[in-house]
């Protein structure tokens, strides 16, 4: 059981002022590294002593993992640019609004100002189970215990679960995702670019891990192309408090129309499953359609086809099918269908 | 280094979660090990058929022999090779995560399990009532059989004493891959119940924490003693002078030539009233 202590405890402490140092580091130390950017998800996992690495590398004085650059009309983030940043940059703002409304929903104005883009995309899942210290499935044991008759599981997963029902909390992840961003990952063996979408991965492929990160890898950056810059964008977070909580479901969609005639769609739901997903049959199913409340409701019954309510989470189906629905309709109008 | 792997449970009890993956790394280990030890020696070992000299004398004692003598049916050599496809998609689905390659390996690794449950009931049954259920154990009887292997092993040239229908060492590897094999498809089915298939409703209750853990344990330990079993036995069958064997397991049949050099007449009889030689 967790147990929230004042101090942080015994740790190495390293802060690389370079990208190569701080490989150098990772190189060094492997799985017994932890990779700190803002804090805000380190610091509950070491002051509750549930992850215990011997050291600990900060990565806030490495400057080259910090700020937005244009790069072929697309941009690349940097993987420390604080979530504050990158919501008010006026080419994020003015092409990736999807970006921005992720980024500006993310938790607190303070929580934004530490937070950064890279470690938001890679926190851990916020289970209180795993996150309270138990041997589950995630934790390297071979239980669920979100999974149990009894279990308190409302925030927890309807879709794709495999063993593990935790769900993926980051706001940003399904606004990257839908905008076909690549992330750049570097470590002593080089660099390697993977697709927004390959980067999170559920428990099916590994139970352990949320994203494709391995010992003594880096984020560093996040590139955006400029195929979705200026498309039709929606974004929404259902939480219980309007500020500083994690989804219970967010949406993230980007359209490209021909006339009133959807072209073009990437859609993607989050905190129902372990991973940001792509919903590729309502893709499918509403391109050459119009924008209207009929294919707004065909993506609704689609979504949520396969769905897998836990005991408290049922919500969830009628409040994902609502939010496919606004993001392919508009957030305006229409009916609430339960 | 640790064999087990410990975790805590909300009771705050020190309970087993899983075996550690050191040991499927040993059994990797062992398992190439001894094809290397075995293969080095092999070079040097005497030649341990029955002479030719004796083997033209049984020859011509036994006219009536069929020329192809039946070693294992059809039905036999079906669950040996879906049993066989079954093991292979278990390690993998199994090992392969441990070492890196990342897939969503779960349900591919209970739909096999499955299969090699019902092959290993089918077995069971087929051994029991069609076929001689006894040849393949091993027991006190076998005794000078061990000990004329071991002198032959040794170089000696030591005369008759061959086997029945199975090798010695055959027989003593269906022993080992069969503990293996039940307790991994005994562990392995109740494990079931704590994954989502269309088959049992989930219920991760069924047994107490700690029981669970030795459940898992059990599996993990019997799936890395699997793979060096596997090993050694797809080594076996490809070595050139147990390729008679891997043949019959095949096409059914040995030549009756290879009945008399490997096997015992008295201990596997033959019927020679029926032109397959069937037993």
């Amino acid at each position: 059981m967790a147990v929230i202590h004042d101090v942080m405890p015994a740790f190495e402490l390293f802060q690389p002022a370079s990208i190569s140092d701080a490989l150098t580091l990772l190189n060094r130390h492997g799985s017994n590294a932890w990779v700190m950017a803002g804090g805000l998800d380190s610091f509950d996992w070491l002051k509750d002593r549930i992850k215990r690495p011997s050291v600990v590398i900060d990565l806030s004085q490495v400057q080259a993992l910090r700020g937005i650059k244009e790069q072929n009309g697309g941009l690349e983030i940097g993987a420390a640019t604080t979530l504050t940043e990158v919501a008010r940059h006026l080419v994020v703002r003015d092409k990736f609004r999807l970006l921005m409304e992720a980024a500006e929903l993310v938790a607190s104005p303070q929580i934004r100002h530490q937070g950064t883009i890279g470690g938001n995309v890679s926190q851990d899942t916020r289970c209180w189970y795993y996150r309270s210290g138990w041997t589950c499935y995630r934790a390297g044991g071979n239980i669920c215990y979100a999974d149990t008759p009894t279990a308190i599981n409302r925030e927890h997963a309807i879709l794709d679960a495999d063993r593990c029902v935790a769900v993926n909390p980051s706001d940003t992840a399904p606004a990257l995702v839908a905008l076909d961003a690549q992330m750049v990952i570097r470590s002593a063996r080089g660099e390697r670019i993977v697709n927004a979408e390959d980067y999170f991965i559920g428990p099916a492929v590994d139970i352990t891990r949320m994203t494709v990160l391995a010992p003594g890898e880096l984020l560093t950056a996040i590139r955006i192309p400029s195929t979705w810059a200026g498309a039709q964008f929606y974004f929404e977070k259902v939480r219980d408090r309007n500020v500083w909580d994690f989804p219970l479901l967010n949406v993230a969609s980007a359209i490209k129309y021909s006339g009133q005639t959807i072209e073009r769609i990437h859609l993607v739901i989050n905190a129902a499953a372990a991973r940001p997903l792509r919903l590729h049959a309502v893709e499918a199913a509403v391109v050459g359609k119009p924008r209207n409340e009929q294919t707004a409701d065909l993506a609704g019954r689609i979504a949520v086809q396969g769905a897998q309510p836990l005991r408290h989470n049922g919500y969830k189906i009628p409040l994902m099918r609502n939010v496919v629905k606004r993001a392919i309709r508009g957030g305006g109008g229409g009916t609430w269908t339960s | 280094m640790d064999f087990v792997r410990w975790g805590q449970n909300p009771w705050g009890q020190n309970i087993l979660t899983h075996v550690s993956w050191t040991l499927f790394w040993a059994s990797l280990f062992a398992g190439l090990m001894f094809l290397v030890a075995h293969g080095s020696y092999m070079l040097l070992s005497a030649h341990r058929k029955r002479p030719s000299a004796e083997t033209d004398r049984m020859e011509a004692a036994q006219p009536n022999l069929p020329k192809r003598i039946e070693r294992h049916s059809l039905m036999a050599r079906a669950f040996h090779w879906v049993m066989a496809a079954a093991m292979f998609v278990l390690l993998f689905t199994a090992f392969l995560p441990v070492v890196g390659v990342k897939f969503p390996w779960v349900t591919w690794h209970w739909i096999a399990g499955l299969v090699l449950t019902g092959s290993i009931v089918f077995h069971i049954v087929h051994a029991s009532f069609w076929l001689d259920f006894w040849s393949i154990w091993v027991g006190p009887k076998d005794i000078p059989e061990l000990k004329a292997e071991v002198l032959r092993e040794m170089g000696q040239d030591v005369p008759g004493l061959k086997s029945g229908k199975y090798p010695l060492g055959n027989r003593l590897y269906h022993l080992a891959i069969m503990v293996a094999g039940l307790s991994a498809v005994a562990t392995g089915m109740f494990m079931m119940t704590r994954v989502r298939t269309p088959l049992f409703t989930r219920n991760p209750y069924l047994f107490s924490d700690r029981t669970w853990g030795v459940t898992y344990v059990t599996h993990g330990v019997a799936g890395v003693g699997l793979v060096g079993l596997v090993i050694a036995h797809v080594y076996f069958a490809i070595r050139p002078e147990k390729w008679w064997i891997t043949k019959s397991m095949i096409f059914g049949w040995i030549t009756r030539r290879q009945y008399l050099e490997h096997h015992e007449p008295e201990r596997w009889r033959v019927m020679t009233d029926r032109p397959t030689g069937r037993i």
